[in-house]
């Protein structure tokens, strides 16, 4: 088995200057391994710091203290460490990440935000489109949309443009912020197939999954984290 | 990762008399990496890019650039002709007001053709071939080509002024302030048009700007500038996203949200 990413004593506080410099601890000695081919998610009640970790794993917030490592090119890279270049090449290659949010471009086609991270590594633009086309439509994204830039599509379709997005290229590391939060169930199931195909051929995937559900046919373990005391 | 620094700055600093513009900034900036400085009026970012850019001699530290013969060399030591054909043929400068950059009594072409021949470029179709280029590059009607930029709007003159810099293939962009004046919608355009620039010909650039949306959108890296010091940098979505400086925590919660 390959170790992927290893959480090492890692820390998170936030500490709010602006009111008072108030201090909200949301983890500390963190330890945690998560191998290839596996599926972990992360559990525990809401404000217990499940987003805060999964960002922590994509460079997006700096834990305080303790290293963060992921597998990248060969090498474990430490995130709380690694220079904003190491970071923005290890999420070119390595990392995928899917939010809750869609942070829209303006002016940009749908099928083009989606081609783009296949794009970056070297594929034939007509072909990133082709392949982003068909996982569009797989997620049932219809292809009268794949032309228009997604800032008036509704919620559920923002999520899945974001899904295709996050599984258009074969990430290594899977991060996975409720992937299928807003969608129906047959767009739920969709996403739940490309999840398991992902894990099939061998990547190590993070998530948040509030849906049950969802949880259990994707999920090999759980990582539980609890609320911590905020100090003031 | 083993490319050295195109740019490396060591304990710069500026004073206008006694007061103090900027302070001991330090950093590295690498091929093809594009960073954002960003602070609000006064806290001496347009200082700052006037002396990376070599149009301000710093009062304390240097400015050492990746010249293509001789590597890593301090731009202020170089001689007078030296250091104006580095910057007319590596480096570009894109102001806000584009009508400071433009000569408006000559037609688009003439402007973007004349950085061409500054750089020795004497055939005329090889240089309207080129203007023409670049007017579509930077999505200029090409039938405007004989027009003088004085009868462009603001938009229009701030992507002609991007053709006349980009034309000669910098590899190093100092941008201040490149949408502002702009109305939303033709900053939008112009901002998507930039990003697809700099990704293309693998541009390094530092860019200028009070404006958070823009460096989220343009820079892989961030520099958060107050009373001419730089209190925090990073990964531009981490020091947006994650502020740990109490200065950057009140610039990301003073953004109004449309």
């Amino acid at each position: 088995m390959t170790q992927m990413i290893r959480l090492e004593d890692l820390a998170k506080t936030f500490v709010l200057h602006l009111q008072g410099r108030t201090e909200l601890p949301v983890f500390e000695n963190l330890d945690l391994t998560v191998e290839q081919g596996e599926c972990l998610a992360l559990t525990g009640p809401s404000g217990a710091g499940k987003s805060t970790l999964l960002r922590s794993l994509c460079g997006n917030y700096l834990p305080d203290r303790g290293r963060a490592l992921i597998r990248h090119d060969g090498e474990m890279l430490d995130l709380v460490a690694a220079p904003p270049r190491a970071i923005l090449t290890a999420r070119r290659l390595t990392l995928g990440y899917v939010s809750q949010f869609l942070r829209v471009i303006p002016r940009i086609p749908t099928v083009d935000i989606v081609a783009e991270p296949a794009v970056t590594l070297g594929m034939e633009r007509d072909a990133a489109r082709t392949k982003a086309a068909a996982l569009l439509s797989r997620l049932n994204i219809g292809a009268e949309l794949h032309a228009l830039a997604p800032a008036t599509f509704s919620g559920g379709e923002q999520q899945r443009v974001n899904v295709a997005r996050g599984f258009i290229v074969n990430y290594p590391i899977l991060l996975l912020d409720e992937p299928t939060a807003s969608l129906d169930a047959a767009n739920r199931d969709v996403v739940v197939d490309l999840i398991l195909e992902a894990r099939e051929r061998g990547a190590a995937i993070v998530g948040i999954f509030h849906d049950e559900a969802v949880r259990k046919r994707v999920a090999d373990r759980t990582f539980d984290l609890l609320p911590q005391q905020a100090a003031a | 990762m083993t490319e050295g620094p195109l740019l490396r700055v060591d304990g710069l600093g500026h004073r206008f008399g006694r007061v103090v513009a900027c302070d001991d900034i330090a950093f590295e900036l690498f091929p093809g990496e594009v960073l954002g400085v960003v602070g609000e009026s006064g806290s001496g970012k347009t200082t700052l890019l006037n002396c990376l850019a070599g149009r301000l001699q710093p009062t304390t530290g240097q400015v050492l650039y990746d010249m293509r013969a001789t590597g890593l060399s301090d731009v202020y030591g170089l001689s007078e002709p030296e250091r104006r054909l580095l910057m007319r043929t590596d480096w570009g400068f894109v102001t806000q007001n584009p009508r400071d950059a433009l000569r408006m009594d000559i037609s688009a072409g003439g402007n973007v053709g004349e950085r061409l021949m500054v750089n020795g470029a004497r055939n005329y179709g090889a240089i309207r071939n080129g203007a023409t280029d670049w007017l579509e590059r930077v999505e200029l009607d090409t039938s405007r080509i004989d027009d003088r930029p004085a009868t462009f709007s603001g938009g229009m003159q701030q992507r002609l002024q991007i053709a006349k810099t980009l034309v000669v293939q910098p590899r190093l962009v100092f941008m201040d302030e490149p949408t502002g004046g702009l109305d939303v919608s033709v900053q939008a355009r112009l901002l998507d048009l930039l990003r697809g620039l700099v990704g293309d010909l693998g541009l390094s650039a530092i860019i200028v700007t009070h404006d958070l949306a823009v460096v989220r959108l343009l820079a892989d890296r961030l520099m958060v500038m107050r009373h001419g010091q730089a209190v925090e940098q990073g990964l531009t979505d981490q020091v947006l996203d994650d502020p740990h400086h109490a200065y950057t925590q009140l610039l990301v919660s003073s953004v109004l949200q449309p």
